[in-house]
């Protein structure tokens, strides 16, 4: 980002080859540099792979009830024990990777891309469309982003995407704010008036000049949403208006009829939540190193 | 000053009118009202019977009546009628308060009390084994779900000290040390979370003071470390992090509404999810204003603070 000239397109300034092999000691590199992140990066490709490959991983049906072997203690069939309903816990934690990172991903891209946008559009047309997007941010950020998705969620009823817009809906002021003021002070660089002056129009400007000068800070919002946006949905799972039966969510799997057997069997409580802190705990690290490398600004800091 | 307090609060009354129709609207997205689910469990529903509920609670008339009925109700100071217990709500609410500010104001002890000293102490040994230590202490507080430590606070309890906490709410009255500890393994469960906070921006906030001028005149002088690190530094550096305390208290809310649930303390945030569940509307509309209050006073109150802290800002214009 900060080696490329101001204007110039990010894609096509350098052939393929060269680009990959870019990415490759850019790798190496930030390795190196923030290990820690290296760290979470490495737990959250573990986690990707084992949402990917939940099915081969699996050891039992994630949702079949084994009434012969409730509660049982973690052992050789079943690695992490298995639940009040006799499922495999285990089983249970990697298909629950899939629920989180779905529901993680999905959500934060749609709140900081919604927000984006909004914040790219009202930063640069600024004036009363400005003033008026920003009193409505207010007005959604004015709330705990649990409560907000927690009445959202309750009100459009259980299922997948309903989760996904009602997490993603608390992140749109949040991700507009960081977008708009990154936006307000690359409006004034030269390059944007440059390209005013020879007549290029107000859309294209927006969206092909400023847009990808704004990627840094976009990108350090994404990561640093995603744990949050995991954590919500494991909230609302636990408190029953999350991600609904059968899909196994970690959340869903610390909630109440849980909590009742806890002094009995433990493992039922301790994994899931494990499983639940690894992901945010790598998508922070991961989020801490990019914000270091991308953000000039916070460099060293 | 008077001036710019008295915009905030315009703004903040515009803000709280926006966000009164989100919430009605949203609410009234919710299939199903109170009357279906009284009715879900009796089976068979009289038309008439039902009619006569709905227009009790005045749920025939059309959205707008509705809205307006309710502004004109929350003018006057009349927070309503709580449709399932059939109780005014404030009534309700009332006695759920001291238990929600409490664990709150607990919390925010235990947040403050642990994220500024260990922030500082990061800063000073910046890329020391130190601060790595604890920067990933902190980060595992921001990463684990505050219900489930609580969970696994209380498990450890009856593990290793077969200590099992009191199921129900104990009264100060009754027996202030149960009470005390009843609310402290809560606070600590949401306090570390937002101690991580904390402590990540007294960090952050601190280099960047600690690089300044003045600071290196200090250490010329030959002053002491402690000094100039406590006295010099985290006075300037302290400022941001007096946001991040205020915003962290307006939104403790949100991580209370599990932890309540958690440790089965009868407070606002527990009680605003059984009225969600219950669309219990007047309790949740009411509840949700309330808690956007807070947020905008809380922010309003940093913003003067600021002012005392640091003689160097100054309000209007």
């Amino acid at each position: 980002m900060a080696t490329r000239p101001l204007g110039v397109d990010a894609a096509g300034a350098l052939p393929a080859r060269a680009r990959r092999a870019g990415i490759r000691t850019g790798l190496a590199r930030f390795c190196r540099k923030k290990p820690l992140g290296a760290v979470g990066g490495a737990i959250m490709l573990l986690i990707v792979l084992a949402a990917i490959f939940a099915d081969q991983l699996q050891t039992h049906d994630p949702i079949a009830t084994e009434a012969a072997h409730t509660l049982a203690p973690p052992g050789e069939t079943h690695w992490l024990g298995t639940d009040h309903l006799g499922r495999d816990i285990y089983s249970r934690i990697v298909h629950g990777a899939r629920v989180s990172l779905i529901v993680g991903l999905a959500s934060t891209l749609l709140g900081s891309v919604l927000g984006g946008m909004i914040g790219l559009l009202s930063g640069y047309v600024g004036g009363k469309t400005d003033l008026v997007t920003q009193r409505v941010m207010d007005i959604l950020q004015g709330l705990p982003i649990l409560v907000l998705a927690l009445v959202m969620s309750a009100s459009l009823g259980p299922s997948i995407q309903n989760v996904i817009l009602a997490i993603s809906i608390p992140i749109v002021p949040r991700a507009g704010r960081v977008i708009r003021s990154s936006v307000l002070s690359i409006r004034e660089m030269q390059y944007v008036e440059a390209a005013r002056a020879i007549g290029i129009r107000h859309l294209r400007i927006a969206f092909r000049h400023i847009l990808p000068n704004t990627m840094g800070p976009f990108i350090v919002l994404g990561t640093a949403q995603l744990g949050g946006a995991i954590l919500v949905e494991a909230a609302l799972s636990f408190l029953g208006v999350g991600v609904p039966e059968p899909y196994p969510s970690w959340g869903r799997m610390l909630s109440v009829s849980a909590a009742e057997y806890a002094q009995k069997a433990p493992w039922l409580v301790l994994f899931p939540g494990v499983a639940i802190s690894l992901a945010v705990f790598g998508s922070n690290l991961l989020g801490d190193a990019l914000r270091d490398t991308l953000d000039p600004r916070l460099r060293g800091a | 000053m008077k001036t710019y307090i008295a915009e905030r609060l315009g703004i903040g009354l515009v803000t709280l009118l926006g966000m009164s129709v989100v919430i009605f609207v949203l609410l009234r997205l919710a299939p199903g009202n109170i009357v279906d689910i009284l009715f879900s469990t009796g089976g068979y529903v009289n038309p008439s019977e039902r009619l006569a509920i709905e227009r009790e609670l005045g749920l025939d008339k059309p959205l707008w009546a509705q809205y307006l009925d309710w502004l004109r109700q929350m003018a006057v100071g009349n927070l309503g009628k709580s449709y399932r217990y059939d109780l005014p709500a404030w009534e309700i609410i009332k006695p759920l308060i001291p238990v929600t500010l409490e664990l709150a104001v607990l919390s925010l002890v235990i947040a403050v009390l642990l994220g500024v000293p260990m922030g500082v102490i990061s800063a000073v040994r910046q890329d020391t084994r130190l601060d790595y230590a604890l920067r990933v202490f902190s980060l595992a507080g921001l990463s684990m779900p505050s219900f489930w430590l609580g969970m696994v606070i209380i498990l450890g309890l009856v593990a290793w000290f077969g200590w099992i906490p009191p199921v129900t709410y104990v009264r100060p009255g009754e027996n202030l040390g149960l009470h005390l500890v009843q609310f402290l393994l809560p606070a600590l469960a949401v306090g570390y979370r937002s101690s991580a906070l904390i402590m990540r921006f007294t960090r952050s906030s601190l280099l960047e003071v600690l690089r300044e001028d003045y600071v290196r005149t200090a250490w010329a002088k030959g002053q002491t470390g402690r000094v100039v690190i406590w006295h010099h530094a985290l006075k300037n550096a302290i400022l941001p992090v007096v946001t991040v305390i205020g915003i962290e208290f307006a939104f403790l809310i949100g991580g209370l509404v599990v932890t309540e649930q958690v440790f089965n303390l009868p407070g606002l945030a527990r009680f605003l999810v059984q009225a969600i569940l219950w669309r219990d509307y007047p309790i949740v509309q009411n509840l949700v204003m309330i808690t956007a209050v807070v947020v905008i006073l809380s922010n309003l109150i940093v913003d003067m603070l600021y002012g005392v802290l640091d003689p160097r800002v100054r309000y209007g214009n």
